[in-house]
């Protein structure tokens, strides 16, 4: 009798201790087939442009699915258009949670957009993962326990310009040019800060434009007017290749200091003329494909390759693309973090205990950390100088 | 209105009120979106189905009216319900006043006039100066209303109600104005504002108090709205917002106010059907969709309807 129990006792114990018996937890959203994600992006209206970050995203769980999944399930990926307009993207973001029943919202777009679902995701207890705007508010998780941004904020990057200035040209007096929303405030706030008690000397002037406004011709020539002598181009793409452009043609040779989300070759500096590009300073954090000297980089071939296989019509030379490829291999190492227990509240406990994680996109040195207290994923970011031909990295990586 | 017309709406209205109790909270906002939307659109028919004067710039109205009542429950700490007649004062004064001058102005020039508007009201909100009141583009989070006296609802349930009362409120006033010495003035002018002159009307008057009358809808609309939504913040309300509520006027039936309703449905679900059918363009199949009932329903839904029913009165009349 005795022999007996002890058998059935280390019966038991082994039962418990094979992966099998162990039930896999589940919330709303996930079953031992699948993994629901829910994704918000502007396919049309004033933001289309970044709408093939919602593609790339799409043809990288594909690409996963093909090979299998993520601990044997497959990921649906439920993707639907809000055109950049808040209310539309609360409508959305109820119907991904209460009609599709998603596990979570992962990379919906701008900050307006995601402002105004930020408190109905924390009240609803979803997460609202690694969202696609680099305001400086995402990163609050005892207030927002439940949202997490993904990229550098805006302000951390002003402030590594304004550091520069003052340690190189003290004596600098500043232009500055931001598009005038939430976006280009975060930076004039962080450049501001980082200038700290000499921002009202140096800066000389400031000016603003709207995404409507056609050109930025006239907002150059009145800081050329000015007598500044450095330059900061806080602008998207096209209007930064526009100013670059201006800036040289009406002989104003400024020191420039051009934003992270311009710095791209293929879309910025390419348009605007590489000898009017000599020596133009920005930061990054990822590799961009379009430089050459990333040309035979494993981690940009094997992009390249992905984006011959599962996005063909994509364009090589968008950021975004590459973006969204580093943005969604972050979610899948994640989900394989997470592992049988795909519960919100774990999603959201593994998405904050990510440990030196380096999605290959992303510059030699730069890692990916998080905590129960730090719900910043990229922190840390680079100096370029744009050379004539690519950008060449200077100083440390900078942040931590 | 006959007997039939009465038995219609009864039944409309029971389905109207028993739908939260069949559908799940998500549809229910949708609803009320609709409702929303059906009450902007009727002020904008009384504008332009009625009183033929084409107007770009609704959105303007309906973002004034979503601000006044985010800024008023935000900073005031008034209650939802109370925001509303302020919002329809403000939008009833702007409306007015902008029709005073606007009235020199006849068809497509109106509507380029009043586009401006459209197009404008988004970069003031975001203006630096007035941004301790709007919130810049930050924009203004407003709190969800519980339903009061302890209602068993939760609060989507309770805010189409409260809403569906509201639009219930607004289409009786409709109604009674339009079918009155007001309504007739406004369709004479639209019809021959000459003769309309000629016969002792005050034509600039009228005018003007249509403009106003049709924002002072679309403004209780957007305060309705906003109190849906929760937010509001410039990038809500771009210049598309007018056009597709003329859209919706168009498509709904001009000059019905029924049309009202049906227009409000289709702009509320029907892009969202043109995304789920395709991700690279959606607007393109919403265009598809847009033709397809310009040209099948010529005159809007609530002709199609109006001629269906026609039809088949006839055949049961003598079959």
């Amino acid at each position: 009798m005795k022999l007996q129990h002890a058998t059935l006792a280390a019966l038991l114990a082994a039962a418990l201790a094979s992966p099998a018996a162990l039930a896999a937890k589940y919330d709303t959203g996930a079953s031992d087939k699948e993994i629901k994600i829910g994704n918000i992006n502007p396919y049309s209206g004033p933001a289309s442009a970044y709408g093939t970050i919602g593609k790339t995203i799409a043809a990288y769980f594909k690409m996963v699915n093909d090979h299998g999944g993520i601990n044997g399930r497959k990921i649906e990926f439920i993707s639907y258009d809000d055109g950049y307009s808040p209310p539309k993207t609360v409508e959305m973001a109820r119907k991904l949670v209460e009609q599709d029943q998603v596990l979570f919202i992962f990379q919906s777009l701008g900050t307006p957009p995601n402002s105004a679902i930020h408190k109905y995701m924390n009240a609803k207890k979803v997460p609202q993962l690694f969202v696609a705007t680099g305001a400086t508010k995402w990163n609050d998780p005892k207030d927002f326990p439940w949202t997490m941004g993904w990229q550098p904020n805006y302000q951390t990057e002003a402030r590594i310009y304004a550091e520069n200035i003052l340690k190189n040209t003290p004596n600098a007096k500043i232009g500055i040019l931001y598009q005038n929303d939430d976006y280009g405030k975060d930076y004039l706030k962080g450049f501001k800060d980082g200038l700290g008690a000499k921002a009202s000397s140096m800066i000389v002037k400031e000016v603003s434009y709207e995404t409507s406004d056609p050109t930025v011709d006239s907002q150059v020539v009145q800081l050329q007017a000015s007598g500044a002598d450095t330059f900061f181009n806080i602008t998207t793409p096209k209007f930064a290749a526009q100013a670059i452009r201006k800036a040289y043609d009406t002989g104003w040779k400024p020191t420039q200091y051009l934003n992270n989300v311009s710095a791209s070759i293929g879309a910025v500096l390419k348009p605007a003329g590489f000898e009017k590009c000599v020596g133009i300073i920005s930061t990054a954090y990822y590799k961009d494909a379009s430089d050459p000297q990333w040309k035979n980089d494993p981690a940009v071939k094997e992009w390249e390759a992905f984006m011959a296989k599962y996005y063909p019509e994509g364009n090589l030379a968008d950021g975004s693309n590459q973006y969204g490829y580093a943005v969604a291999q972050t979610m899948v190492q994640v989900l394989k973090q997470a592992g049988d227990n795909l519960t919100r509240a774990n999603i959201m406990k593994q998405a904050a205990s990510l440990h030196n994680y380096r999605p290959e996109m992303l510059l030699p040195g730069i890692r990916i950390n998080t905590s129960a207290t730090d719900f910043a994923p990229i922190e840390s970011e680079q100096l370029i100088k744009f050379d004539g031909k690519e950008w060449v990295r200077f100083g440390p990586i900078i942040g931590h | 209105m006959t007997r039939r017309q009465l038995v219609v709406l009864g039944v409309v209205l029971i389905v109207a009120c028993a739908l939260p109790f069949f559908v799940s909270s998500y549809r229910s906002f949708q609803l009320t979106l609709a409702l929303v939307y059906a009450i902007a659109l009727l002020g904008l028919n009384m504008l332009t189905g009625y009183n033929g004067q084409i107007s770009l710039g609704h959105g303007a109205f309906y973002a004034i009216g979503a601000y006044c009542a985010a800024i008023l429950m935000d900073k005031f700490g008034v209650p939802y319900w109370a925001t509303l007649p302020v919002a329809a004062a403000v939008c009833l004064g702007v409306g007015f006043l902008f029709g005073l001058p606007a009235l020199r102005l006849e068809g497509v020039y109106l509507a380029v006039a009043t586009l401006a508007l459209g197009v404008s009201l988004p970069p003031l909100l975001k203006y630096q100066h007035l941004e301790q009141w709007t919130g810049g583009v930050q924009g203004i989070v407003i709190v969800k209303p519980d339903a009061p006296f302890g209602l068993p609802l939760n609060p989507d349930q309770w805010l189409y109600y409260f809403t569906l009362a509201v639009t219930v409120l607004m289409f009786l006033l409709a109604w009674n104005i339009l079918r009155g010495r007001m309504g007739r003035a406004m369709i004479a002018i639209r019809d021959h504002h000459v003769a309309t002159e000629a016969m002792g009307v005050n034509t600039a008057m009228v005018k003007s108090l249509t403009f106003g009358v049709s924002a002072m809808y679309t403004g209780i609309a957007g305060a309705l709205g906003a109190i849906a939504v929760q937010f509001v913040a410039p990038d809500s309300f771009g210049p598309f917002l007018s056009i597709i509520f003329l859209v919706g006027v168009v498509i709904g039936g001009l000059a019905s106010i029924s049309g009202a309703i049906y227009g409000a449905l289709f702009i509320q679900f029907v892009p969202n059907i043109s995304d789920e059918i395709s991700k690279a363009a959606p607007w393109a199949i919403f265009g598809v969709f847009l033709i397809g009932f310009v040209y099948l329903m010529p005159m809007g839904i609530a002709g199609a309807v109006r001629m269906a029913v026609a039809r088949l009165t006839r055949k049961a009349q003598n079959p």
